[in-house]
């Protein structure tokens, strides 16, 4: 796909800010105190890289789909932790407001979100609803003006430093499976709340995740989101995009990878020559390459299709997770066998982008789940 | 109240620079960038902007129809207006010839009592440093070099100028040029919101039919034929892959230090 | 001012240099650009003269001959301390117009450069920047040209009677050479870059000889548009790696003795003129050095005119900071280290031995 002038701009923004104020030092820092680092958000977010996809009259930058599936792949590439910084925002966050919020709502919500005043986050897993989210066990009950909340919802991304949730909760137990779920926006401040410690992971160290506990917590009738009982539905939308963004980020990772891979084949002798010299190396690269391009092509035109409505957009979607997820981790295999033993020391990067990678088949549906997905696309 | 800042597109020197064979340089090879000192020089402009709401920031650059590209990204970095000075008649200028050239161009748009000009202090292309203070000296304007710190005032500017041990804080009186140093500021990026919009800003090209009857411009001294210094050779340097290995020794070391003594280098 | 004409080429004589002095001291540039100047007033068969502006700097011109001046325009008046452009630019163009030189130099210092162009608008002439070799004589131009490039000098049929300034200065960094004339305008001016032209020996028969011109431009307060406040020296010492001409730098190879290491970068650093001591990035890690002091892609990226490289074995992310260096020399015990793949200069030795003998021969010369 050839892009336009604008977001050949775009990504030179994405990848000079990338480049400059992804620094090592913040890097090693994130990888060392696995804490969130609040300096690095506050320069994306005075950028507008929190709101990137959120229209303007919201306080976004008003960008597409390719706007930000660019910014996505383009931090990752440097960092697939950071690149997580400005993405949720954009995803899973501010999405289901986007989707289906009162015009108050999105004033009061999105507008903090877009401008990365104010974190949301987004709780829909649960210890026994995984892959299979129709499992929520989550419940809220009517009661005056106010429901009141109770269930635990887990891996939350950023619970421990947001200020907002999106919240599957069910509101009617009679109705079976995914039906009968709600979505509500909680003040993770209200009482009743309390967040877990962060996981200790294996990779996108400096992002923590937590378990969100409700006890109790009453949420008022303005905070429901979107048509009683039928909050599912819009989950699924959101994930659709949140899947797009999987998708980018796995697609930077693959070409931080890549770089990296060419650039020690070039400089690492053995055998009297450059590794690049020998074809055992330079096949893997070219395999390497080859991948990227493919799912380059794969997820810009989703985006596209994304952004035009096009009625096969959530199989696309899958399709790209699906692709851009399991290459990039075997993009990543490649590249760390390319650094041989030094690819296994902490020090060089593509040992942390094998362990980043891993996670970009797992959240947001699991390969399998996209699989899932597209199958029951074709087969219905 | 208008903050002009000229602006050039370079060869990305930092990477690999390519050689023609007669020794010119391939610049049809070659990445460009917006020059570095030039993007201080935009920042100057739109951190005094921060401050002067009603100001606004025209970014001028002379050069042929692909520096477009540049000067979109510096509107989408929040350059209100933007100049292409460019035409045929025009290439192959040296300093003294494109400095009348944008004199001529600023004076075209108009230069009123608060109106600050910024330059950087050179360009990477050139290392020339020559046409800052020549547009001023066209202009008949005070100019300040150097600038490390910029504080605005009522009808003046207190520059802190850079020497090469210490600094001079110097007063100028606009309308006044200033040359720019890294020093001076972090240059900001451009915005997403920026760049969506950016062609809806104002966007001039100044041709040489548009400038032809500016007073400032002798139409003898400008392009290639009419710049005052011309290049008689070009050349590269020996080639560089050719390192000699020096013996680690008193008359290794000695031979080697006699030599870059010969040639100037110490 | 009547009767000057920039494009009579005729009317023009003679060879002047701008000899800038802060606080009364003259600057070493001047005296290079003296000894340069001498060279080409002789082969042009004319006079050199200095060009020294100031507040009371009448005796400093005695030294200007001993360089080579045969005479020495002296304008004096309180308005010409400290530096200004307004002033100083008015002064030399007002001393140009009188005396009409064929040749104009200025020392590329900081002050020469803000100068320089400005004078250079105003005369109506060509100015070459930061020329690191001038020529009269096209033979002698051609001899030059025979040992700094790679040029098939028969391939061009060259006016040996020409008599123009060539002037020769580094583009892109130095990855070209261009030689500039001047021909249609005169004087033909160059900016000439510090520390790079040969200095000849101070002549007290020539200093004394020198003759002296008071020269009155009549100059007012009102003619000084930007005003100098204060001038501030900076006793503190600013590690500049980015402007800096030399630097020599440090990498692991230091280990051994880490004090000793970086005390023998210094004393070289001071030994070829004045430099930098840089540093890699494992030094900057061990906390041997502060990070303002690292080259390489997250450190900062230098060009100097002379780079160093002490036990540093060349990693790729060093290089990206340093190989556009005009000249590297670099010393490391590991034959095969990547850093001799751009060094010009490969030393395959042991630094603490090595440097000592660098910085003796350098005593020599």
């Amino acid at each position: 796909m050839i892009l336009n002038e604008k977001y050949e701009m775009m990504r030179k923004l994405y990848r000079e800010f990338a480049e400059t104020e992804f620094t090592d030092e913040l890097l090693d820092r994130l990888e060392e105190t696995g804490e969130f680092d609040w300096d690095i958000f506050h320069k994306m977010a005075e950028y507008g890289f929190t709101g990137v996809k959120i229209p303007k009259e919201y306080g976004g930058q008003g960008g597409d789909s390719i706007a930000y599936v660019l910014m996505v792949e383009e931090f990752a590439r440097v960092s697939p932790v950071l690149s997580l910084y400005a993405n949720t925002s954009n995803s899973l966050g501010a999405g289901p407001l986007l989707y289906c919020g009162t015009e108050e709502q999105k004033q009061k919500y999105l507008t903090p979100v877009a401008r990365g005043e104010k974190i949301m986050v987004f709780c829909l897993t649960e210890p026994g609803a995984g892959s299979d989210a129709g499992g929520t066990l989550t419940t809220a009950v009517e009661d005056g003006d106010y429901y009141v909340l109770n269930g635990r919802k887990t891996f939350v991304s950023g619970a421990p430093i947001a200020d907002y949730a999106i919240v599957y909760a069910k509101t009617d137990p009679t109705q079976k499976g995914s039906r009968g779920i709600s979505m509500f926006i909680v003040d993770l401040k209200l009482p009743g709340i309390s967040i877990g410690k962060p996981e200790h992971k294996m990779g996108i160290v400096g992002y923590p995740t937590s378990d969100v506990v409700f006890d109790n917590v009453r949420v008022h009738k303005d905070d429901l989101l979107g048509p009683l009982h039928k909050g599912f539905s819009t989950a699924m939308k959101t994930l659709d995009g949140g899947r797009l963004g999987v998708a980018a980020q796995a697609l930077g990772i693959a070409e931080g990878c890549l770089e990296e891979a060419i650039q020690y084949a070039k400089d690492r002798k053995q055998f009297g020559r450059p590794i690049a010299s020998f074809q055992a190396i330079s096949f893997m690269i070219a395999d390497m390459a080859t991948e990227i391009e493919a799912a380059r092509e794969l997820v810009y035109s989703t985006a596209e299709k994304k952004d035009a409505e096009d009625p096969e957009g959530s199989k696309l979607c899958a399709m790209a997770k699906l692709f851009a997820s399991e290459m990039a981790n075997r993009v990543a295999y490649k590249a760390v066998q390319v650094f041989g033993g030094y690819g296994y020391i902490k020090e060089y990067k593509v040992e942390r982008f094998y362990r980043d990678v891993r996670i970009t088949s797992i959240y947001e549906g699991t390969s399998q789940v996209q699989q899932m997905v597209i199958s029951g696309n074709l087969l219905r | 109240m208008k903050y002009i800042v000229c602006v050039k597109q370079v060869p990305d020197t930092s990477g690999k620079v390519a050689v023609k064979e007669d020794g010119t340089m391939d610049r049809s090879k070659m990445e460009t960038i917006i020059n570095p000192d030039d993007l201080n020089a935009v920042e100057a402009a739109l951190a005094l902007k921060d401050k002067e709401p009603g100001a606004k920031v025209v970014v001028v650059s002379m050069g042929p129809p692909p520096a477009a590209k540049m000067l979109h990204e510096l509107l989408a970095m929040g350059a209100d207006e933007a100049v292409l000075v460019s035409g045929r008649e025009f290439g192959g200028s040296d300093t003294f010839a494109t400095s009348q050239i944008l004199a001529g161009a600023i004076a075209h748009m108009g230069l009123e009592k608060d109106d600050i000009v910024f330059c950087g202090r050179q360009a990477i292309d050139g290392d020339t440093a020559q046409v800052g203070p020549q547009i001023a000296e066209k202009l008949g304007l005070p100019q300040v070099s150097y600038a490390a710190d910029i504080v605005p005032g009522d009808g003046k500017l207190t520059v802190k100028r850079v020497l090469e041990d210490g600094y001079m804080t110097i007063e100028a009186p606009t309308p006044c040029l200033i040359t720019c140093i890294k020093e001076l500021n972090q240059p900001r990026y451009m915005t997403v919101k920026g760049i969506l919009e950016f062609e809806e800003k104002p966007y001039a090209v100044y041709d040489f039919d548009t400038l032809k009857d500016e007073p400032l411009i002798e139409l003898d001294t400008i392009g290639l034929k009419g710049s005052p210094t011309n290049v008689y050779k070009s050349f590269s340097p020996p080639l560089k892959d050719a390192g000699i290995t020096v013996q680690p020794t008193e008359e290794g070391i000695r031979e080697m230090v006699g030599v870059l003594a010969a040639k100037h280098i110490i | 001012m009547s009767n000057y004409d920039c494009r009579e080429i005729s009317a023009f004589s003679g060879v002047m240099v701008f000899c800038e002095q802060r606080d009364g001291v003259i600057n070493q540039t001047s005296f290079e650009l003296l000894s340069e100047g001498r060279k080409l007033a002789d082969d042009l068969g004319t006079e050199l003269w200095g060009l020294l502006l100031g507040g009371d700097v009448q005796s400093l011109a005695r030294e200007l001959g001993g360089y080579g001046a045969d005479k020495v325009f002296v304008v004096e008046d309180p308005l010409l301390e400290p530096y200004t452009t307004d002033a100083y630019t008015k002064v030399i163009c007002e001393v140009a117009y009188k005396k009409k030189p064929e040749i104009l130099l200025i020392g590329a210092t900081n002050l020469g450069r803000d100068l320089g162009p400005r004078i250079a608008a105003r005369l109506h002439t060509g100015l070459t920047a930061d020329a690191t070799h001038l020529d009269i004589d096209t033979q002698k131009y051609l001899d030059f040209l025979a040992e700094a490039s790679n040029l098939d000098l028969s391939k061009t049929e060259w006016d040996m009677e020409d008599r123009g300034l060539k002037m020769t200065r580094p583009a892109f960094g130095g990855h070209l050479m261009a030689t500039i004339i001047c021909p249609r305008f005169r004087p033909q001016m160059s900016t000439v870059r510090p520390g790079v032209l040969q200095c000849a020996a101070f002549d007290e028969a020539k200093a004394a000889a020198v003759q002296i011109e008071s020269l009155d431009v009549p100059l007012t307060e009102d003619d000084i548009r930007a005003k100098v406040l204060e001038v501030v020296k900076e006793t503190k010492e600013i590690v500049d790696l980015i402007g800096a001409e030399i630097i020599v730098s440090v990498g692991g190879g230091i280990s051994r003795d880490v004090e000793g290491g970086i005390q023998l970068a210094e004393e070289l650093a001071a030994a070829l003129g004045g430099g930098v001591v840089g540093a890699s990035r494992a030094v900057v890690d061990a906390g041997w050095l502060p990070s303002d002091r690292q080259v390489g892609q997250t450190g900062k990226t230098v060009r100097p005119r002379i780079y160093v490289a002490l036990g540093i074995s060349g990693a790729i992310q060093h290089k990206a900071g340093m190989q556009d260096s005009e000249y590297i020399i670099a010393v490391n015990l590991n034959p095969d280290a990547p850093i001799f793949e751009t060094a010009d200069y490969a030393i395959p030795g042991d630094l603490y031995k090595v440097v000592p003998m660098m910085i003796e021969a350098l005593k020599e010369v």
